[in-house]
């Protein structure tokens, strides 16, 4: 009837996951009666859980991404404390197969379950704004999407309570994984919530490909979109190239598991070779599906701040591009140590260094941005220079790696953790938390403090540097990745300065929860009225903050590069807004609950997988079809946004921005 | 191109105002949107049957002291399978021009054909898994096996997925008649499948023909 579930599945002698489980049950049983006491139920339902808005959803992504992050570090911190303690003839606290679990789920939920939902939330909410239109080209399927990656989420945070999780690492790569080497549902949870995950990312990219190259306002160009827009277009072209072969590959892994099959076992011909390459020709596009939308926040928050259009847009796209190509040419290098020949390894090490080249090439626009420019000191400008400082020796180890000779001495060592974590954490998390920061009034109204915010960045990056520098030196000295003993007592002194750095960094992400509560307390001080509070210089800034459910009244015309920088120039200068236009009433998407019941039989269906309970895996399957068909037979498609609510909304915008623009006027 | 009677893009009542030259002037209809998402969809399948070709490709002579290709193909049965295959996307083909014309009776005819002899392909494809699961040539015999029995297979779990679709759509037209989300989504059906004729024609290529050269 259960299949493989049974009472031994809750860990009841093993105390740290059985007391946390406990505890989280506790927070989130506290939080469904906070909520309910204070009948938010509804909003919450009407507002967010069935929300078509794109805003709306990038909201949940991003807080699904913050939620995560907190789980991720918790795994992180325990390992460098496991690491600090577990030294010569001590063990630590946690025996090895607790430890490994725990390095995998970090690994795991850090990637598809913290930095994945990130960018994407950024890009969910950005993006249209930034286009100049009302919504993506699919809503519907964006909240699906947004609910099949919460499902994942879900079930690998559910292995903590029920079962394990894997003990094979981030890739779990075979044979290890195997059947025969990891009998547990740990591999299997693993395996189909990062399916179930891989689904909403897949339907993400085709939104939101076909959103950029065809829902833009008229008279945004390509050459005219701001760079976020570009790179945010490249991630999801990597997104679409890129997902498949990591749903083909996970998917034979599933079978070699689940029926016998010989993909890639010991036995019967199999190659487990044949799954690193696959794994890697989705796994390296992925690292640039994170880090490019990354260098489309810090090129918008260096314009912004610099006072000054970027420098070199067009060789930013192109860097850009040239980036979302010549990424899918460099996967051999994960595994020079496979043993492909010298010919193979140079080609691969060479095209790893080309991919340097474009990426030198915007660290130099952003530089010449900045240079001659007006610049404000900010959060977000914090977090950019930070982040030019960090990446670029990460990104010089890099170049060290991608040297074949050099990549046999520090493979797998603790050398190649610092260095991914520096691209990592100084390129994609300083970019999040920028964005954070910048984009925070646009959806909420008020700003965050900006003092915090500084202490948060500080933490970050003196934590950073304390937790990761030191791992560089014992990985030249022979540390492999993964241990869960020290054996020499030598390496004690850093890694303890490693513990300390990883304590720095916790400080900052609880900082990051006292400026948001501070924030919300004092948000009558910090209102931002204009809905421009950066002086920017892109669309999103020219509606309100936050903006209406179809965030501008009349698509803006675009007449050139910086769309909104020359429309509020020309008001400034002649101390008037443009001719009010003809309103009309606007058709939007309805609310849906498709996307959370679906992803509701999608994580019963994975859960039931998981566990080899086969009828309600077939039950989750029918459920979830028996939903898509009856979303398909709906009538009504949209609503209409009646011509009063529209001109009143309009009107009162047109107000407040003539008032700012008049100021602004006066003190040229 | 775009017409005025068109149901609008997302949100879309404002007409562009300037055409740079470049095709912007604002967000596309929908007759536009929803089919080029489809296709962004397609594409991606298609990657992942790549990635499944790439595996067949390098595990072919993995066979582990199994039996080998040429053992196990019939060019016959295969040939009858195609052809029942581009038999019936030819009549999705012809499905498509009825639905245009709003001609219930044959839209219907069609799909339903479509959908018989895309079954009737499913079926000399799963009898031909059965022989050679019987003579022990199943997937679990050696990678080779594997990778051609995941590789068929997932076409043919797509057919299956295809057959149902058609299947819904049968019962949607019939339902709520040839509204212009309803014909779009046929389009997206068509498309569907025909991309899996253009599969099924590289694995004949790759799998049987290949596999059978004496």
């Amino acid at each position: 009837m259960f299949g493989r579930l049974t009472w031994h599945a809750i860990p009841f002698d093993q105390p740290i996951p059985l007391i946390t489980s406990l505890v989280v049950l506790l927070i989130l049983a506290a939080l469904a009666i906070w909520v309910w006491r204070n009948r938010w139920w509804s909003y919450l339902w009407s507002e967010y859980i069935t929300s078509t808005d794109h805003k709306k959803i990038g909201i949940m992504y991003i807080v699904l991404g913050l939620v995560m992050l907190v789980r991720g570090f918790a795994d992180a911190l325990m390992m460098r404390l496991q690491q600090s303690l577990a030294i010569g003839a001590s063990q630590g606290y946690l025996p090895p197969e607790h430890y490994n679990q725990i390095f995998s789920a970090h690994g795991t939920i850090m990637i598809f379950f913290v930095a994945m939902p990130l960018v994407i939330g950024f890009m969910n909410f950005v993006v249209p704004l930034q286009l100049g239109v009302r919504d993506v080209a699919f809503p519907t399927m964006n909240n699906v999407s947004f609910w099949m990656t919460a499902s994942g989420a879900l079930l690998v945070n559910l292995s903590l309570f029920l079962g394990e999780f894997a003990r094979t690492g981030w890739l779990g790569y075979p044979p290890l994984s195997e059947k025969a080497f990891s009998p547990g549902v740990g591999v299997d949870y693993y395996l189909v919530a990062l399916q179930i995950s891989g689904v909403g990312t897949v339907l993400t990219g085709v939104n939101f490909v076909t959103t950029i190259l065809k829902i833009r306002a008229p008279g945004m160009s390509y050459m005219r979109m701001p760079v976020f827009c570009w790179t945010a277009l490249a991630s999801n072209l990597l997104i679409l190239a890129a997902f498949p072969v990591l749903t083909v590959t996970l998917g034979l892994l599933m079978l070699d598991r689940y029926l016998g099959f010989h993909f890639f076992t010991n036995d019967g011909g199999g190659n487990s070779m044949l799954y690193m390459n696959l794994i890697w020709v989705w796994g390296h596009p992925e690292v640039y599906i994170l880090v490019l939308p990354a260098f489309g926040i810090y090129s918008e928050i260096a314009a912004t701040f610099s006072g000054k259009p970027l420098f070199g847009y067009r060789s930013m796209v192109f860097a850009t591009l040239a980036i979302c190509i010549i990424s899918f040419c460099v996967w051999l290098h994960h595994f020079f140590t496979m043993g492909a020949g010298a010919d193979v390894n140079a080609v691969f090490g060479i095209a790893s260094m080309i991919i340097g080249v474009p990426t030198g090439v915007k660290i130099y626009n952003w530089l010449f941005t900045m240079y001659g420019g007006r610049v404000r000191f900010t959060v977000p400008m914090h977090y950019l220079i930070g982040f030019m400082l960090t990446f670029v020796i990460g990104g010089l180890t890099g170049v060290l790696l991608a040297i074949p000779p050099v990549d046999f001495v520090v493979h797998n060592s603790l050398f190649l953790i610092a260095h991914f974590h520096q691209v990592i954490i100084g390129g994609v998390v300083f970019a999040l938390m920028a964005g954070y920061t910048y984009w925070f009034p646009k959806a909420f109204g008020f700003t965050l403090d900006e003092r915090l915010g500084k202490a948060v960045f500080w933490c970050w990056f003196i934590g950073f540097h304390l937790a990761f520098m030191p791992l560089y030196v014992l990985g030249f000295w022979g540390g492999t990745r993964r241990l869960q003993h020290i054996s020499d007592p030598s390496w004690a002194p850093w890694l303890d300065v490693a513990l300390a750095g990883a304590v720095i960094i916790g400080l900052g992400i609880a900082l990051t929860v006292v400026q948001l509560l501070y924030s919300i307390k004092t948000r009558d001080r910090r209102r931002d009225v204009t809905g421009d509070p950066w002086d920017g210089r892109t669309l999103e800034w020219l509606t309100l903050s936050p903006p209406p459910h179809y965030n501008f009244a009349v698509l803006p015309d675009v007449h050139g590069e910086e769309a909104y920088w020359m429309r509020k120039q020309t008001a400034i200068k002649e101390d008037k807004l443009i001719d009010e236009p003809d309103y009309k009433p606007i058709e939007m998407p309805l609310n849906t609950p498709t996307g959370v019941i679906v992803a509701f039989f999608a994580s019963l269906c994975g859960f039931a997988i998981i566990w080899y309970i086969w009828w309600l895996a077939i039950l989750g399957l029918i459920g979830a079809f028996a939903v898509l068909v009856w979303y398909a037979w709906r009538d009504e498609h949209e609503h209409l946004i009646p011509l009063e609510e529209v001109i009143a909304n309009a009107r009162e915008r047109r107000r407040v921005r003539k008032e700012h623009l008049h100021k602004l006027s006066q003190s040229v | 191109m775009t017409s005025v009677s068109e149901a609008p893009a997302v949100g879309l009542t404002h007409q562009g105002s300037e055409d740079t030259g470049l095709g912007n002037r604002g967000p596309q209809s929908k007759s536009i949107v929803v089919p080029y998402g489809f296709w962004l969809f397609v594409l991606s399948d298609m990657v992942l049957f790549s990635a499944l070709f790439a595996t067949y490709a390098s595990l072919v002579n993995a066979t582990d002291g199994g039996p080998v290709t040429s053992q196990l193909f019939d060019r016959t049965n295969v040939a009858i399978e195609t052809l029942a295959l581009l038999i019936s996307s030819f009549i999705c083909g012809l499905a498509m021009i009825a639905a245009k014309r709003k001609e219930m009776l044959w839209t219907q005819i069609f799909l339903f054909f479509t959908g018989l002899f895309g079954f009737v392909f499913l079926v000399i494809e799963i009898g031909e898994f059965v022989g050679m699961v019987r003579i022990g040539a199943g997937p679990q015999r050696s990678a080779f096996l594997s990778s051609f029995f995941t590789l068929v297979g997932c076409h043919g779990a797509h057919v299956t997925a295809g057959l149902l679709w058609i299947g819904t759509m049968m019962a949607q037209i019939w339902a709520k008649g040839f509204q212009p989300h309803i014909v779009r989504r046929l389009l997206c059906l068509s498309i569907f499948w025909h991309a899996l004729d253009i599969i099924w024609v590289a694995i004949l290529t790759i799998v049987y023909l290949i596999g059978t050269l004496p």
